[in-house]
């Protein structure tokens, strides 16, 4: 699938050991987040150390890649316009996305979406996604 | 010891203001309000041994100021929480003040943005979890907080756009306003769309500018020329910098700043004469009101667009001099402008069309970051003698 406009990325997966399985689990199409084993809560972005305890007790998992979109804005002024949204897992943490393939016009605050990968220019996928 | 009252802004000023910076540095406005604001109060730039600065132009602001000045404080202080600094640094001057660390403090900001451009002084810090989304900031992030707002509260466009029609009322009673021509609702509904639901009529200004105001204890500040502006209350709050992070999208740090600066000034949102909001975009102001506690929460976009912040005829007089929206807006750290005009209304000295009649207590609030995404909060209430 092509992406709508041109995604630049800049991280740096392969030099960081804390956050490189997220990113190459991008790259095979499947959203890891992490799990705080001291609360059972999940969290987004990755770390090493839990956000809610500063454990280290903590684990990745494979999130379901089933969302509602929390809030949204089109970018009426970029040509051509583009979605950015924030998601809410159903794991219950949220992440700054982009909502793709679909008429922006009829999207809808609590409505249901699935993470979909889509390659940036350097080659590394990141997660978008895509109502269901 | 008590910090309520401790301290009084004894002299303000803005630098020039507008598109006014061709060729000029930051610091140059900086020290255009600094030598401004010491004739105001009539102290001199040797009496000066605290400085507060924050600049989004300039890494480590204090220094470049005090170069340029030729001061060595033994006190500064450099907060950086966005907009909402300056308020922030009111509070810090006060309790080094109340310490005797300093005696007479100036709190500084300066912008250039307007003529330099946005792209030569703004640079966001890549963030491999936002930046390829490409949220274009600082507009996105509170575009998303809106959305989620008026899904939640039932809020609309229409409320959004009474905000900048009652900012471009007052905005018209000032003869330093930039925007000069009348606003409508329908204008603003109708005006080009940047990111929904925000259009470019719900953003504020970017202009040149800065500001200074001259704080010192209040046994000193009745010697000066001005009449004192005591501060009673103060009060900062730090929330979130990733919007993973954020607890709340719809309820903004306001809550615990103002909360800290009534209970400071043993007041509430029912003695405030005067409102001073940094409204970056038309939500804010909305969000502050209730968060503040000027009405409930979810209420906010109802009790503007029943009038009550309308020149003239509503009861809570709000953003007198325009605001950020249609009177000027220092790129991006407005918050030290709603300070000055909390200030010139609380000494009777806003023109005459928009002075409030007896006005003793006035509020500045300051919001610092994104909003939806680095967000910090700071609250000021001043006290006339």
């Amino acid at each position: 699938m092509a992406a709508q406009r041109k995604i630049s990325f800049a991280g740096t997966p392969d030099t960081n050991p804390e956050t490189k399985p997220y990113w190459d689990a991008c790259n095979e199409g499947k959203l890891m987040i992490q799990k705080c084993l001291d609360t059972g809560k999940h969290y987004y972005h990755p770390r090493s150390l839990s956000p809610f305890t500063l454990s280290n007790r903590t684990e990745w998992v494979q999130a379901s890649g089933k969302g509602k979109i929390y809030t949204f804005s089109v970018m009426e002024r970029a040509n051509p316009p583009f979605t950015i949204a924030y998601v809410t897992l159903e794991e219950g943490t949220t992440m700054l996305t982009n909502i793709v393939d679909c008429d922006f016009s009829k999207l809808k605050i609590g409505q249901d979406v699935k993470v979909t990968f889509i390659a940036s220019e350097e080659g590394q996928k990141l997660p978008f996604f895509t109502p269901v | 010891m008590t910090l309520r009252g401790s301290i009084a802004i004894v002299g303000t000023a803005e630098s020039d203001l507008g598109a006014v910076a061709p060729g000029l540095s930051p610091v140059d406005l900086m020290a255009q309000a600094t030598h401004r604001a010491l004739a105001d109060c009539g102290l001199q730039l040797s009496d000066v041994d605290g400085v507060f600065a924050a600049a989004g132009q300039l890494r480590v602001p204090t220094l470049t100021f005090c170069q340029y000045m030729g001061i060595h404080p033994r006190y500064s202080d450099s907060t950086l929480i966005g907009g909402s600094s300056f308020m922030a640094h009111v509070l810090h001057a006060m309790a080094a003040i109340r310490q005797g660390l300093c005696s007479v403090a100036v709190v500084v900001y300066g912008s250039t943005q307007r003529s330099q451009g946005r792209s030569n002084v703004r640079r966001e810090e890549y963030d491999p979890y936002e930046s390829p989304y490409r949220p274009w900031l600082p507009p996105t992030a509170y575009a998303l907080a809106t959305s989620r707002y008026m899904h939640e509260y039932g809020a609309t466009r229409e409320n959004l756009a009474d905000v900048a029609v009652a900012a471009r009322q007052w905005a018209l009673l000032n003869p330093a306003a930039w925007e000069k021509k009348p606003l409508t609702r329908q204008e603003v509904l109708d005006s080009r769309m940047v990111c929904s639901p925000l259009s470019v009529r719900d953003c504020c200004l970017v202009t040149d500018g800065g500001g200074a105001i001259i704080l010192t204890s209040a046994e000193r500040a009745k010697d000066l020329r001005r009449k004192p502006a005591y501060v009673l209350g103060a009060g900062e709050a730090l929330s979130h910098q990733n919007i993973s992070n954020m607890e709340n999208l719809t309820e903004t740090a306001a809550v615990h700043s103002g909360r800290r600066a009534y209970d400071m000034a043993g007041l509430s949102a029912a003695d405030v004469d005067v409102l001073e909001l940094y409204d970056a975009f038309t939500i804010t102001p909305i969000l502050f009101l209730e968060d503040l506690g000027f009405c409930a929460k979810g209420q906010g976009g109802k009790f503007v667009s029943d009038g009550n912040l309308i020149s003239g005829v509503g009861k809570l007089p709000f953003n007198t001099d325009g605001g950020g929206l249609c009177s000027n807006h220092p790129a991006n750290r407005g918050g030290i402008t709603k300070v000055i005009e909390a200030v010139r209304q609380l000494r009777g000295e806003a023109h005459p069309k928009v002075q409030v009649p007896n006005c003793d207590v006035a509020l500045a609030h300051g919001t610092g970051g994104l909003l939806g995404s680095r967000h910090g909060s700071s609250t000021l209430i001043m006290e006339r003698e």
